[in-house]
């Protein structure tokens, strides 16, 4: 037994020192006096306001998060309907390409996706004179993509509890709708929410569907990024980077919390 | 229900299967640099022969098979290991285990790729290491190196092959392991007729979360592969935003979708038949 748990150790020790430490130096070199990313000059917070001051990179921060906010929602809401469909429906004509079309997007190439969906708008563009691309045409792009990912924590959801809660309610003469409203929506609320919270966060880091579809005027958050980022290491991209897993870190508790929480 | 079914086939209809149409459409067109957008419509061949006759974009479908295959394996060597700690932990450690291995992906994909440009680059973290410590006096760079390319996948795309195969180790039954083990079976043994074949359509699952996606990787070869490394979603990119010929950028497309329709197709169905609900089970 202590070979296992040596084996356990070691495997483990070694598996997350290699997720943790480049984000770990990243993070400690967003306190680096240096321009040089690589060499430590010292302790200073002067990266952390310099990008706090960066008009750029907070409007666009704030566009991304407008984004990441309604194509969130219309990802859960689209997913909620597709994981209930998959979960409970019976046989239905077209079930085998409905759970084709709702799974594919999640590991389509993204390139493959970016360039199909501007194609879209460019002949929406010349048959209906719009939409214009920009905040709309990304939203929607990214809630494509992310119905494949709340669909499936729904689903999961939905096949863990008990169908006889819902036969219940419609044998003691309760609509359909009314049942999906009182039983249903209450028992898989946590796992909307988390589906939710990772559409919201795949939206926040989308580079190339983004890249595609966006327009002229519009530069979300990771568009300035791999430009900044393609230049070489800066200093700036580090402190977001700090931010970035901080947050990142208190919503996956906070999701964890939700879907785990007895019902 | 009808309409519960009919909003989402309605919307991936309209936004994820139409689309592809019009790729094929634009990739069977001509290019036309003057026109907006740039593309002549029409019925031919010229962007498909291209791909497959010149020597550069041969050379990218061959790199990206090869990477992607290469670094599914090494995801796998390194991932199943984790997967199979995380399983076989105490059941109240298991939820902290396994957030550890989600919460990068959470982060975000830009950034963690980012964070190896500062390790690997000629002066970088890993080089100065390996400077201080008397390992090596003079190494090489590894950034800008197909090496770099399968690393930054591996590490990227680690949580996918972890989790699927957390899934079926977590449900082994482990009391297989110790009749094998009262039969007088030797551990190696025991893993290799029990929990490696049981475990196999996690690791199924897992493979194909990294391959498909890696094949048409585009941040990663761009930022950590230089100039040397040519893979088939760069090429794609480069053709539609640097040279703007839409119908070769198109017919790209088309052709990784084919090329990965069967590994799609293999992994929906697993997706399909994965955990039977609850009820089912039960009776």
């Amino acid at each position: 037994m202590i070979g296992r748990a040596r084996f356990a150790f070691t495997v483990l020790g070694f598996g997350y020192a290699f997720l943790y430490l480049p984000l770990a130096l990243v993070m400690i070199y967003s306190f680096n006096e240096s321009r040089l990313v690589t060499v430590w000059g010292g302790f200073s917070t002067k990266w952390w306001s310099a990008l706090f001051a960066n008009e750029a990179m907070l409007q666009a921060a704030w566009l991304s998060i407008r984004i990441a906010f309604v194509s969130a929602t219309v990802a859960a809401i689209i997913g909620l309907a597709a994981g209930y469909a998959l979960a409970r429906a019976p046989r239905f004509p077209g079930r085998g390409l409905f759970g084709s079309l709702v799974i594919a997007p999640m590991v389509m190439p993204e390139v493959v996706m970016g360039i199909s969906m501007l194609l879209l708008f460019v002949g929406a563009e010349r048959m209906f004179g719009g939409p214009e691309r920009g905040f709309l045409t990304i939203a929607i792009a990214h809630a494509t993509f992310s119905i494949a990912f709340v669909a499936i924590v729904v689903q999961a959801r939905l096949a863990d509890f008990d169908h006889s809660l819902e036969e219940a309610a419609m044998d003691l003469g309760a609509t359909p709708w009314v049942t999906f409203l009182t039983v249903t929506l209450p028992l898989i609320a946590p796992a909307v929410a988390s589906g939710w919270l990772l559409a919201f966060t795949l939206s926040l880091d989308d580079l190339i569907m983004t890249q595609f579809v966006a327009g002229a005027q519009s530069q979300t958050l990771p568009m300035r990024v791999y430009s900044s980022v393609r230049l070489g290491v800066d200093p700036q991209i580090n402190v977001l980077a700090t931010v970035i897993v901080v947050v990142a870190a208190c919503a996956l508790i906070f999701s964890g919390w939700l879907t785990r929480r007895k019902v | 229900m009808r309409y519960v079914i009919a909003l989402p086939f309605l919307w991936l209809g309209i936004f994820f299967l139409l689309p592809f149409a019009l790729v094929l459409a634009i990739a069977l067109g001509t290019n036309a640099p003057d026109s907006v957008p740039p593309v002549d419509l029409g019925i031919g061949l010229k962007s498909f022969t291209l791909l497959f006759t010149d020597d550069l974009y041969l050379a990218a479908w061959l790199t990206s098979l090869r990477i992607a295959a290469t670094s599914t394996l090494v995801a796998l060597l390194l991932g199943y290991p984790m997967a199979y700690a995380i399983a076989r932990a105490a059941p109240r450690r298991r939820p902290l285990l396994l957030m550890l291995v989600v919460l990068p992906f959470w982060t975000s994909f830009l950034i963690r790729v980012y964070a190896w440009m500062g390790l690997l680059d000629e002066n970088g973290l890993l080089n100065q290491f390996l400077r201080w410590s008397g390992i090596a006096a003079n190494p090489g760079t590894i950034l800008g190196t197909e090496w770099a390319v399968q690393l930054g996948i591996v590490y990227a795309y680690l949580p996918f092959m972890v989790l699927p195969l957390y899934a079926v180790l977590e449900k082994l039954d482990v009391s297989l392991l110790e009749a094998a083990a009262d039969l007088g079976a030797r551990p190696i043994a025991a893993f290799l007729t029990i929990t490696l074949p049981l475990s196999l359509p996690g690791v199924v699952a897992g493979c194909l979360l990294v391959f498909i996606p890696a094949v048409g990787e585009f941040v990663i070869p761009d930022l950590l592969g230089g100039t040397e490394t040519l893979m088939i979603g760069k090429v794609l990119w480069d053709e539609f935003f640097t040279n703007a010929d839409w119908p070769l950028a198109s017919a790209v497309a088309i052709c990784l979708l084919v090329l990965l329709a069967a590994p799609i197709a293999l992994f929906q169905r697993q997706q399909a038949r994965g955990p039977e609900p609850a009820r089912e089970r039960r009776r």
